[in-house]
């Protein structure tokens, strides 16, 4: 079916703002709680900075729900994995230290695991999560796979392997060439040349 | 003496800035809302569409405007707090008189009478042009036409000014010099459309943020990224190419990468010829200007500049952005002007895809500086000194030409005559030039120094601290009225929530002024929407011509690109697509552009470059992002970034307090040490005031053309002081900082 929307990472578009990290606190169903992470990365032997924003990945067989010891952790029919059930989850943080993505949140205030449930009050009455709606850069991106193909550059991936682990994702990700799996270990060099020697000092004026 | 009433920290304590950290009633889910209301983001010049939320008229939230087409909802976190300006603790809703004690609220009879007779002593004792008016970019169209209406037939003095000065009007001059005309030339929509996009001096993913997508969006269909810049903004973290050029050097970068298109004979020999002038001179006056001496000039490699020309002029298309990093400096005109040669030289203009665009930064930056708050304009982007332009403006009005003053100070040049004394009197909106202004001392003692001066404004401002009456006006969402935005895009703004206590709006305030000056017949507005009216009539025959655009027409199209002579025209989002030019020639002109260093260089006892810009949290001076507590936590206060190699043989970590020293005076901060900086530059954001404010050091030289200060270039030395706190890094982790130290006193 290429009519479902699909939510789609780009890496390479992050400029850092930050906008989806304050948009996500405003949606309806955890205003006031962000969901998202913004993590900054050295990149590259000269040590220049890149940004990387994380939402749930929405696993296939989600790790956090594997290891939850109260079965608070629920996936939709359309792969949703949500927060903990407020009944079931115990507190205990068997998720937040497993998800292989670092996604769930322990709100300790209110002893409870929330995470990123991809907008559900917004996506299932057909309209776009909050944080890809904002984004600037469209480096969070959420439409159809054509709508994807007709504009975007790159392939989409959803396998990763940490290690032994291997997990394939609800979520999209832009990888350069072959769609995966990605070995997230492994890393991935930038590209561009400059970058070795940016502001040419060894190049020499 | 405009001094403040009361030490900094009672100011403070009881004007802010405070944090506003939550909507009015809390952090509720699914709030319930009385009504959408869809307007534009209050701050950058990018205007992007916005749905605010109202319930109980109070703004509680937003919501994306997906219909919009230049954002289609998306946001910068600026755009997504900007909510939490309403409600505000700080919020005045009373006028203010200032007493020996502080400011004590006064009713507006009161308080306008103490401003308009005040100002009229000044001029009965001093002379009609003792008094000026300050204006700012991010007040309406409508605003900026009152104001400049205020000047010239209210209070009679020439001297009128605004906040843009200091934004992108090296930009316009640059602009008219070649064309005729100040505006972006091409709508953001072209920029998807290109082969390559050189970006110089534009921290985009920072200060435009939403242009970042239509830069992405170009990459997938192919184009390159060129970024030239001190530092590697984010946007150049992906380039194809990084120029990382020397502050103050950019059109020795842009005249080298010329002489290589002349030199390899990459010009566009039928364009020139047909449709431009001055093409010799412009390339004589580079012929020494070789890639080989530009690297040596901006310490950009040689094989760079060359690489570089050749992937600008080869490509099919190409779009050339620009922003402060060009403009911002003493020789700002001559930068965009080798820009805009460029670009000339290789037929980029007047096509899908082509042109040098100025990228404007304020919210009306474009609108706010077409209709008459500018110290040289009347209406329609006409001139003040213009004969012509005069009389036909006059007519409108009502009035004799020759009561129109003559052109009088820009901003910069308005606050030196204050310092020595020749005026007097100001009126201040939309402006906070104690935060703004380089060189901050300087500033603060001529403020001091005003024998009245009044502020419009809806915070107190640093600078409204030294008011003798405060006005409390209107923000953003409680008035209605037009914009124009970066591209030229005329826009609706249309107000959500009335103001709040007894604050008015600006409007109604300017109105009211005007007539109790006397100029009852000039001011005889029931409605903004009058205002819109009669500026449709002033500006009707001008370059920026509006009048065929209303404000249905703006709801119903999505905007409107000027020039829009009458109702039928359909509006121009690109402009020259017949290669004709409102010159005299109607050619487009080359403007020569010879090499003139920094006013201030690098020496012993200074021997480091500094440079200014933004962060993506804060906005121009902070008076209204540093009241935001989502903001202020993501970037509290004032880094010094400083390269890792210069860092090392200073014995700075980062995190401890550097001092850094200019001419003009000093400032402790933390440092940031990164790579990606220059090894011989070191750069603060600006958006903060008192003891972290970035332009105590700055330096006050203007541009003899476009009179803009030199924010971005000028030399410094660093010391560590000591170990300082850890610095807040950017991450999602919790923050504690409270409100920022915000005001030294003045002893």
């Amino acid at each position: 079916m290429t009519d479902e929307s699909i939510f789609v990472i780009d890496h390479s578009r992050c400029i850092g703002c930050k906008a989806c990290v304050q948009a996500c606190e405003e949606c309806g169903t955890h205003r006031g709680r962000t969901m998202i992470h913004l993590d900054e990365i050295d990149h590259g032997p000269s040590g220049t900075r890149q940004t990387a924003p994380t939402v749930c990945m929405h696993c296939t067989d989600p790790t956090c729900a594997e290891v939850c010891p109260a079965d608070a952790i629920k996936q939709n029919e359309e792969g949703v994995v949500q927060s903990a059930l407020k009944a079931r989850c115990i507190g205990c943080s068997n998720c937040v230290n497993a998800c292989p993505f670092g996604v769930p949140k322990m709100m300790s205030e209110i002893d409870l695991m929330m995470k990123c449930d991809l907008c559900l009050d917004r996506t299932s009455v057909g309209g776009k999560p909050m944080c890809a709606s904002v984004c600037p850069s469209e480096a969070l991106w959420y439409g159809t796979p054509d709508e994807f193909a007709s504009g975007r550059r790159g392939v989409l991936g959803s396998g990763f392997v940490f290690g032994n682990q291997a997990v394939t994702t609800k979520v999209r990700v832009v990888v350069d060439e072959s769609p995966g799996p990605l070995d997230v270990l492994a890393g991935r060099l930038a590209p561009q040349q400059w970058l070795d020697d940016p502001f040419g000092l060894e190049e020499g004026a | 003496m405009a001094r403040p009433p009361q030490d900094a920290a009672a100011l403070t304590d009881r004007y802010g800035p405070h944090r506003n950290d939550a909507p009015p009633d809390g952090w509720q889910s699914h709030e319930p809302v009385d009504r959408q209301v869809k307007t534009h983001c209050c701050f950058c010049g990018q205007q992007c569409g916005i749905i605010l939320n109202v319930a109980d008229d109070r703004v509680v939230g937003f919501e994306p405007r997906y219909d919009f087409p230049f954002n289609e909802g998306k946001l910068c976190p600026k755009g997504v707090k900007r909510y939490l300006q309403d409600n505000h603790p700080d919020r005045l809703v009373e006028p203010l008189v200032r007493t020996d004690t502080g400011f004590s609220a006064a009713s507006w009879d009161d308080a306008l009478g103490r401003t308009v007779g005040e100002l009229r002593r000044i001029q009965a004792e001093h002379g009609p042009d003792a008094v000026a008016i300050y204006g700012g970019a991010s007040l309406t169209t409508e605003k900026a036409y009152l104001l400049g209406k205020l000047a010239r037939l209210g209070l009679g003095t020439r001297h009128i000014d605004y906040n843009g000065r200091l934004c992108m009007v090296s930009a316009g001059v640059g602009y008219k010099k070649a064309f005729g005309v100040d505006r972006a030339p091409n709508p953001w929509a072209d920029i998807r459309e290109t082969d390559v996009v050189f970006v110089i001096g534009a921290n985009i993913a920072e200060c435009a943020p939403i242009t970042t997508s239509y830069i992405w969006r170009a990459r997938d269909a192919g184009a390159r990224l060129i970024v030239a810049d001190p530092r590697i903004t984010p946007i150049a973290r992906t380039a194809d190419l990084f120029l990382g050029l020397r502050p103050g050097t950019d059109s020795a970068l842009l005249s080298g990468m010329l002489h290589h298109v002349i030199a390899r004979d990459l010009v566009d020999h039928d364009f020139v010829a047909a449709h431009t002038e001055g093409f010799e001179a412009a390339a004589e006056a580079v012929s020494g200007q070789t890639p080989d001496w530009a690297a040596g000039v901006t310490g950009v490699p040689v094989a760079r500049i060359e690489q570089a020309a050749e992937m600008w002029a080869d490509a099919p298309t190409g779009m050339l952005l620009h922003a402060r990093g060009l403009e911002h400096q003493s020789k700002g005109v001559v930068n965009v002007s080798a820009a805009i040669n460029l670009a000339l030289a290789c037929g980029r203009i007047g096509k899908p895809g082509c042109g040098p665009n100025m990228i404007t930064g304020q919210g009306n930056g474009q609108g706010g500086r077409e209709h008459g708050q500018k110290c040289d304009q009347l209406p329609g982007g006409r001139n003040l000194a213009d004969p012509s332009h005069r009389a036909a403006v006059a007519e409108v009005w009502g009035c004799d030409p020759d009561e129109l003053p003559q052109p009088g100070y820009s901003a910069y040049e308005i606050m030196e005559a204050i310092e020595r004394g020749e005026i007097k009197g100001l009126l201040s909106i939309c402006f906070n030039p104690l935060v703004s202004l380089p060189d901050t001392a300087r500033t603060r003692a001529a403020l001091d120094k005003l024998e009245h001066f009044t502020v419009i404004d809806f915070f107190l401002s640093e600078t409204a601290r030294h008011a003798d009456v405060v006005l409390a006006g209107s923000l953003h969402e409680e008035d209605e009225g037009v914009v124009a935005s970066a591209e030229g895009r005329v826009l609706k703004i249309n107000a959500a929530v009335p103001p709040p206590g007894d604050a008015r709006r600006d409007t109604d305030i300017i109105i009211d002024i005007g007539r109790r000056l006397g100029a009852e017949r000039y001011f005889p507005f029931a409605s903004n929407r009058e205002v819109f009216e009669e500026l449709r009539r002033a500006s009707a025959g001008g370059v920026v011509d509006y009048a065929g655009i209303t404000w249905e027409r703006l709801e119903a199209e999505d905007g409107v690109f000027w020039p829009c002579p009458d109702e039928d025209h359909p509006g121009t989002p690109r402009l020259f697509e017949d290669l004709t030019f409102p010159t005299p020639s109607g050619r487009a002109r080359f403007v020569p552009t010879p090499w003139r260093p920094p006013a201030e260089g690098t020496d012993g006892d200074y021997p480091t470059w500094f440079t200014t810009g933004r962060v993506v949290s804060q906005y121009l001076s902070g008076e209204q992002t540093r009241r935001i507590g989502k903001l202020v936590d993501q970037y509290p206060e004032p880094l010094c970034e400083l390269p890792p190699r210069f860092a090392e043989q200073l014995g700075v970590t980062d995190g401890d307090t550097v001092r850094v020293t200019s001419r003009r005076g000093s400032i402790e901060l933390p440092a940031r040490v990164t790579a990606t900086i220059r090894p011989d530059t070191v750069f603060i954001p600006y958006h903060w005031g008192g003891r972290k404010a970035a332009n105590q050091l700055t330096n006050p030289v203007l541009d003899p053309e476009s009179k803009i200060p030199e924010y971005k270039v000028c030399a410094v030395r660093v010391e560590r002081v000591g170990p300082g706190h850890p610095v807040t890094d950017e991450r999602d982790v919790a923050l504690t900082a409270g409100p920022p130290d915000e005001e030294v006193t003045p002893a």
